[in-house]
C-alpha cells in the first residue's frame, strides 16, 4: 500500500520518464522488427511492428555471408588487445603522475591534456602516411597501436584522478618493508582500483569496437575489415536489404551489451569515486 | 634489475612507468600533429618522383575563400549550438526525474543509456532508415498518423531538412552520457541541504537554481567542455546519413576535410582544414579554461 501511494504521488515523474524512455528504445525495437521481416516487407505501408511471418533468416544470412565471421573476429581481436594495452599503459603512466615528483612532470601532463582536448581525427592525414611508412596499413596490429595511443590521454587523466585519492599508507608500508614500486603497483594500486579500471575498460572497449574513421582510412584489404566498416559497406551494397543490415548490426551489438552487463556493477561507482571530483 | 640507491630509484622509476605510454603517444599522436602542421604548408604531391612544394599560407588563404568551408563551419556550428544545450538540458531533466523517484531507478538509467553504448555506425544507419522518403517511418507518423504533413518530407534531398536527422541523432544518442554523470553528481549532494532549503520555503526551481546547480557546477562545466569538443568532432553520422550531400551542402568541418583529403586527394588543403578546426577548438577550450581558475577544477 505504501509503495503504491509513493508511486502514485510520483506519477507525473514516471509518466515523463516513460515517454522519454519510449523515444529512447523505440528505434531499437523497430530495428529488431525490421531484422525479423523478409526483405520484401521491410518498407510497407502501414508499417507493422510485430511481423506476421517473422524469421531469423536475415540473421543466418548475415552471419554466414560476406566474411562476416572474419570481420567479427577482427573486431574482437583489435578491441580486446587494444583495451588490455591501453588500460595497462594508462595505469602505469597514471601511477607515475600520481605518486612521483620528477622533472618534466607538469610539462608532459599538460601536453597530454592539450592533445586530449583536440579531436584525434585532425591528425588522420599524417597518421595515414605514418601507417603507410611503417608498413602498418591493412594491419590489425597497426590499428591496435594507434587505437591504444589515441585513448591514452583521457584514460591517464581519469586514472590519475583516481590513484591520487587512494590512501598512501599501505603503499608506504610495503616500500618500507623492502617491496619494490612494481610490487606496490601490481599488488596494491591495481587491485584497489578495480572500479576505475573497469570504467576505463568499458569506455575504451566500446570506443575500439565502434571505431570508424581510422579503420575506414587505414584498411583497404577486405580480409582485414572490422565490423563498423563492414556494416557500413553492407548497407552500401545491399541498399534496400535493411533486414539484413539490421540483423548484422544487432549481432555486432551483442559483445558490447555482454561486456557492459558484466562490468556494469563496477561502472557507476568507478565514475563517482574517482574520475570526477564534481 | 640494477641495484640503485633509493634516490636514483625515485628519479628513474617514474620514467620507466611512463615509457610505453609516452612512446606510443609521441609516435602516433605528437609526431602526426607536427607532421600535419608541416603538410598544411605544402602543395602535397602523391607522385613519388615529384616532390611536394612549400606554398606557405596558400592552403589557409584558399580555405578562407572557399565557400564550402564556410558552409561546413556553419553546419558544424549549427550542430554544436543545438545538440550541446539539447543534450545537457534533457540529460539534466532526466537525471533529476530519476533522482526523485524511488522505484525503477536502475531500469530508467539503463533505458536512457542504451543509445550511448550503441555504435555511431549502427544508429546512423538506423536514422537513415527512419528518415527515408517517401516510405520512412518518420514520414509515416507525420503524414498518416499525426497528419501534420500533407505529403512525405524528402528529408535528405533538401540541405535544410537534411541536417535535422543528424542533429536529432546527436541529441538522442548523447542524453544518456551526460545523464549518468549528472546522476553521479546529484548523488553526492547531501539530502539535508535540500531539505533545509525546502523547509525554508524554497520552490523546486529555487532549490535547483540555488542549491543543486552551484554544487554540481564543476560537473556541468565538464560535460559542456566534452560535448563542445564532441560537437566539433561530428563526422560518422554526417558521413553515413548524407555524406555531406546534397551538393556538399551538409558538409561539416571533419567530413569536408576528409573528402578533400581522401576523395579529392588534396592532402595539403585537408591538413590546413584540420588545423583550422583545431584552432577553433583550442580557442574555445582556452576561453573555457579562463572562465575557471585552474583546469583541474573542472574535473
Amino acid at each position: 500500500m505504501h509503495t503504491l501511494r509513493t508511486l502514485l504521488r510520483k506519477s507525473p515523474e514516471y509518466l515523463l520518464l516513460l515517454a522519454g524512455g519510449v523515444l529512447m528504445v523505440f528505434p531499437f525495437i523497430w530495428m529488431i522488427s525490421v531484422s525479423l521481416k523478409p526483405n520484401t516487407f521491410v518498407i510497407q505501408i502501414p508499417p507493422e511492428l510485430i511481423p506476421k511471418d517473422g524469421s531469423l533468416a536475415n540473421f543466418i544470412q548475415a552471419w554466414t555471408a560476406n566474411n562476416f565471421q572474419v570481420y567479427f573476429l577482427n573486431s574482437a581481436f583489435v578491441a580486446v588487445t587494444s583495451t588490455i594495452f591501453c588500460v595497462l599503459f594508462s595505469a602505469m603512466a597514471a601511477y607515475a603522475f600520481a605518486r612521483f615528483k620528477f622533472p618534466g612532470r607538469e610539462a608532459i601532463f599538460y601536453t597530454l591534456l592539450g592533445v586530449m582536448m583536440v579531436p584525434s581525427t585532425i591528425a588522420i592525414i599524417p597518421q595515414f602516411f605514418l601507417m603507410k611508412y611503417l608498413g602498418l596499413r591493412n594491419s590489425l596490429y597497426g590499428l591496435i597501436l594507434i587505437y591504444t595511443a589515441t585513448s591514452l590521454p583521457l584514460n591517464i587523466f581519469l586514472l590519475r584522478g583516481f590513484f591520487e585519492q587512494l590512501p598512501h599508507e599501505l603503499e608506504e608500508a610495503v616500500l618500507i618493508d623492502g617491496g619494490s614500486y612494481l610490487t606496490v603497483f601490481v599488488r596494491i594500486v591495481l587491485p584497489l582500483s578495480t572500479p576505475a579500471l573497469a570504467t576505463v575498460s568499458i569506455f575504451s572497449f566500446m570506443s575500439f569496437w565502434d571505431e570508424f574513421i581510422m579503420a575506414l582510412t587505414f584498411i583497404d584489404d577486405p580480409g582485414k575489415r572490422t565490423l563498423p566498416i563492414s556494416i557500413a559497406l553492407f548497407q552500401g551494397q545491399h541498399g534496400t536489404a535493411w533486414g539484413l543490415v539490421f540483423a548484422a548490426s544487432i549481432i555486432s551489438l551483442v559483445p558490447i551489451i555482454a561486456f557492459f552487463v558484466t562490468m556494469q556493477r563496477y561502472f557507476v561507482s568507478g565514475l563517482t569515486t574517482g574520475a570526477f571530483k564534481g | 634489475m640494477l641495484r640503485m640507491s633509493p634516490r636514483t630509484q625515485k628519479l628513474v622509476i617514474p620514467y620507466l612507468f611512463l615509457l610505453p605510454a609516452i612512446l606510443l603517444f609521441l609516435v602516433f599522436m605528437v609526431y602526426p600533429l607536427l607532421k600535419g602542421f608541416q603538410i598544411s604548408f605544402l602543395h602535397f604531391s602523391i607522385v613519388p618522383t615529384r616532390p611536394s612544394t612549400f606554398v606557405g599560407l596558400k592552403n589557409y588563404i584558399e580555405a578562407f575563400h572557399d565557400p564550402l568551408v564556410w558552409t561546413a563551419l556553419k553546419n558544424t556550428l549549427i550542430y554544436t549550438v543545438i545538440t550541446v544545450p539539447g543534450q545537457m538540458i534533457l540529460a539534466m531533466l532526466v537525471a533529476l526525474l530519476i533522482n526523485s523517484i524511488t522505484h525503477g531507478k536502475a531500469f530508467f538509467r539503463t533505458v536512457y543509456y542504451v543509445p550511448v553504448i550503441t555504435s555511431w555506425v549502427i544508429v546512423s544507419l538506423l536514422f537513415l532508415y527512419l528518415f527515408q522518403s517517401p516510405q520512412g517511418l518518420i514520414n509515416y507518423f507525420l503524414v498518416d498518423v499525426l497528419h501534420v504533413a500533407s505529403q512525405p518530407i524528402t528529408w535528405l534531398e533538401d540541405p535544410t531538412t537534411a541536417m535535422i536527422p543528424i542533429v536529432l541523432l546527436g541529441i538522442w544518442k548523447g542524453i544518456g552520457w551526460s545523464m549518468i554523470i549528472y546522476l553521479a553528481a546529484l548523488a553526492s549532494i547531501p539530502n539535508e541541504i535540500l531539505e533545509a532549503a525546502a523547509i525554508d520555503g524554497a520552490t523546486a526551481w529555487q532549490r535547483f537554481r540555488s542549491v543543486t546547480l552551484p554544487l554540481i557546477g564543476p560537473t556541468v562545466v565538464f560535460t559542456l567542455v566534452m560535448l563542445l569538443i564532441g560537437g566539433f568532432n561530428v563526422f560518422t553520422s554526417v558521413y553515413l546519413i548524407t555524406n555531406g550531400g546534397p551538393m556538399q551542402q551538409t558538409e561539416v568541418m571533419l567530413s569536408y576535410m576528409y573528402h578533400q583529403a581522401f576523395q579529392f586527394i588534396d592532402f595539403g588543403y585537408g591538413a590546413a582544414l584540420s588545423f583550422l578546426l583545431a584552432a577553433i577548438i583550442i580557442t574555445l577550450s582556452v576561453l573555457q579554461m579562463k572562465l575557471l581558475r585552474r583546469p583541474e577544477e573542472i574535473f
